[in-house]
């Protein structure tokens, strides 16, 4: 107001700046709204969102999409990429309820599928030709609410358990543990030796802390074979079932025994990795996948790591937690037309022995195909072989996350908690409990109100 | 230094503007009323529209596709986070902190960078060159730098025989590292500040001072720090409240690790957000908004009517 001298002049201007504001932000929602009709014009152009942005997804997909595009000429597939972890999954849900999600997409299967809500935001595939041939864990848990298939497979099932340095346990002539003390045991002798930090942690990535409570739920069912449903329903708990309580514990006794490595606290999966490769560590309990990076971290030693199930109580029970697949392709609801005849083809292609040939190009094999029409090389890793052991012997059994739609997302947080002696296992598990009565109730699950 | 400007200009044109104001209530506004419209809608749409949608929203359980009302429940969750407990007192660590040493160190580089030494400008523009680079770029080039086994600063204390703490690594240490880069970077703009506050002192003070034979610290205490109280008004107020939202820097360098031991309100909200909890994020939300409106408002409100008295 105070400027009233200069008022007239004063409109003029913002009146101006004002206009030509909404004449520039007309033109801009303009040449949005054509640039996204453009390509549709000849051929048919498809966009697949990789499930993330490493060097071995950006790799299979390329390779997937090559094979595809030579056996399929009228249609082009471009690719976008995306962080994991919880950034992946907020971006997912971001563009699905904003309508701009790509026309083909991977994502994980199994309780993180529940919370896109598939019945509502995908599109279903159980007409699909490749839908009889699925691995029966990965088709049961790529379902919606309404029993419907909507993810197509993409790669191999792997295992969750304790990577090993092959060289270490023939030296110092160890066997493979069945009970958690056999694997306690294995590592005060590991320890005695000092040639290598007998357990290798790697929290400067948060996720990989999770592997001790993930990969050990075989056992927990092994123990309480009703848990995933009673689990699901709010009648039994981490905190208070002494077999899920277990692998909160395992944490617990190997940060307390001093069996970590010195950067437990700021080492990276790649680093935990290149440890047990070399034999700077003997376990390093983690997904069976993440082998892969072997070559890349530590070239020639592809041969030395091995691969075995978290052990539990019970030797006799000792099964391998296995993942059947952490990603599966989708389709949104969105896609229609010329694009969504595309987009099928293409995750049918993905399902067949060229498809899958072509995958394994960029991101070598660590268990099973999720596809029975596709068949392994005769030449995989030594992990691909010790996890494909435990399928054939029927001693696998899929991971929770496959069995209840909840999985609470602070487990890795709790985790590393537990690992630098922040708070107790007990106290970890009750955490965990409360974490995951958020995702309960974020699902309207019955009984978590 | 908004409001430093604009509560010193209130004072000086006090009487010309009750002039005005005076003329206006005979005539009627400038501009004519329907120029509101696009500003107004403007406004309405980017700010009041979402801001009481979120206060909606903060009463549901929402996944971005269907939200059903629940009443307080995701309030009572969000007392009940541990992360949030440790987030809350976290926060106003933080923010007390920084703020606190943001002024203390902004004073001291002020006297320092008003008085007759070699190279002033060259580092005035040193001190207040960190303000200038990204957050983000800062926090992933310190938590390289203090990588506990990795890290420069680590590798720099070992040379001289010392064994360097894990600075992010450490749950009871990972904020205060956090903290201190904070400082490093915010407290060019605090310095400026008081560079301006200090400036801008009337040499008449100095020279009675000088005439009554003051101390140096007597200049300081009875002149220097009054006069330049607005000064630190600002910096306190900005501190505070950037201190209070702080996310990006606590984001990129620990991602309020390790466990929850570096969270505050911030992230907390970010990690709810992320885990697809929309509508307790944004119960978050409207916690974190009330929080800094209890601390900030009666702040200012004191600072300011100190001041003026």
């Amino acid at each position: 107001m105070r400027f009233t001298k200069k008022a007239g002049r004063g409109t003029a201007l913002v009146a101006l700046a004002a206009a030509s504001t909404l004449v520039a932000a007309g033109c801009s929602a303009g040449s949005l709204g054509s640039s996204s009709g453009e390509g549709s014009a000849g051929a048919t152009e498809i966009t697949y969102l990789l499930g993330g942005s490493t060097d071995d997804v950006v790799a299979s997909g390329k390779a997937m999409i090559e094979a595809f595009q030579a056996a399929n000429p009228g249609i082009t597939v471009k690719t976008d990429t995306r962080p994991g972890g919880s950034e992946g999954d907020n971006l997912i849900k971001t563009r699905l309820s904003t309508g701009d999600m790509s026309d083909v997409f991977a994502y994980n299967n199994g309780s993180l599928l529940q919370a896109i809500k598939p019945e509502q935001n995908l599109t279903a595939l159980d007409d699909q030709p490749w839908v009889g041939q699925l691995d029966q864990t990965f088709a049961d848990s790529s379902k919606g609410s309404d029993g419907k298939i909507y993810g197509g497979p993409l790669g191999t099932a792997f295992g969750g358990g304790v990577l090993y340095n092959i060289p270490l346990y023939k030296k110092l002539g160890l066997e493979i543990p069945k009970t958690w003390d056999e694997f306690m045991a294995n590592n005060e002798k590991i320890k005695k030796d000092g040639s290598a930090d007998p357990v290798e942690q790697t929290y400067g990535e948060t996720w990989t802390s999770q592997l001790f409570v993930l990969g050990d739920y075989a056992n927990v069912e092994a123990a309480v074979p009703n848990f995933a449903a009673d689990y699901t329903a709010n009648k039994v708990k981490y905190a208070t079932t002494p077999a899920a309580l277990a692998g909160f514990q395992h944490i617990q006794e190997v940060h307390d025994a001093g069996y970590f490595n010195k950067d437990f606290a700021s080492a990276k999966l790649t680093d935990g990795v290149k440890a047990v490769a070399t034999g700077k560590a003997a376990h390093y309990p983690q997904l069976g996948a993440v082998a892969t990076n072997i070559p890349l971290v530590a070239p020639g030693k592809e041969k030395e790591v091995g691969f075995f199930a978290l052990p539990g109580n019970d030797a006799s029970k000792n099964n391998m937690t296995v993942w059947p697949g952490t990603s599966a392709l989708y389709i949104p609801k969105s896609v229609e037309g010329d694009k969504l005849d595309a987009a099928k083809k293409f995750i049918a292609y993905a399902a067949t022995q060229e498809g899958c040939d072509a995958f394994i190009k960029g991101s070598p094999p660590q268990g099973p195909f999720l596809s029975k029409a596709c068949k392994l090389p005769a030449e995989v890793s030594q992990v691909a072989t010790d996890t494909q052991a435990y399928f054939d012997s029927g001693k696998s059994s899929p991971a929770l996350e496959f069995k209840s739609p909840i999985k609470g997302p602070a487990l890795e947080q709790i985790c590393i908690q537990v690992g630098t002696g922040q708070v107790d296992a007990k106290k970890g598990a009750e955490l965990y409990d409360q974490d995951v009565k958020k995702q309960a109730q974020q699902l309207g699950l019955p009984g978590w109100d | 230094m908004a409001s430093t400007l604009s509560t010193s200009e209130a004072t000086r044109l006090a009487p010309a503007t009750r002039g005005l104001k005076d003329r206006e209530k005979k005539r009627p506004g400038p501009y004519p009323y329907w120029f509101y419209i696009v500003p107004g809608l403007i406004y309405t749409i980017f700010f009041i529209v979402p801001t009481f949608t979120s206060f909606y929203f903060s009463f549901t359980r929402w996944d971005l596709f269907t939200s059903t009302w629940i009443g307080l429940k995701n309030y009572q969750t969000f007392f009940a986070e541990q992360a949030l407990v440790i987030g809350l007192r976290n926060t106003l660590i933080y923010a007390v902190l920084t703020s606190g040493l943001k002024v203390v160190l902004g004073m001291a580089l002020a006297l320092l960078l008003t008085s007759k030494i070699i190279a002033r400008g060259y580092l005035r523009s040193v001190i207040f060159f960190p303000v200038l680079v990204s957050v983000i770029g800062v926090g992933l080039t310190f938590a390289v730098l203090m990588d506990p086994e990795r890290g420069l600063i680590n590798q720099a204390l070992g040379v001289v025989g010392i064994d360097g703490p894990g600075w992010l690594t450490n749950p009871s240490l990972a904020l205060f590292s956090i903290a201190l880069v904070d400082i490093w970077k915010g407290v060019g703009l605090a310095t400026v500040i008081y560079i301006a506050g200090l400036v801008s002192i009337p040499g008449e003070y100095y020279e009675a001072a000088e005439v009554d034979g003051a101390s140096r610290w007597g200049v300081f205490r009875h002149i220097m720090l009054p006069l330049a109280r607005p000064a630190t008004a600002t910096v306190i107020t900005l501190s505070l409240i950037g201190g209070l939202r702080s996310f990006e820097l606590i984001w990129a360098m620990t991602k309020g690790g390790p466990g929850f031991a570096s969270d505050v309100i911030a992230s907390v909200i970010y990690k709810q957000y992320q885990a697809g909890f929309y509508g307790l994020s944004t119960a978050g939300s409207v916690v974190l908004f009330l929080l800094v409106t209890i601390i900030v408002v009666p702040l200012t409100w004191w600072l300011n009517r100190a001041e003026v008295s």
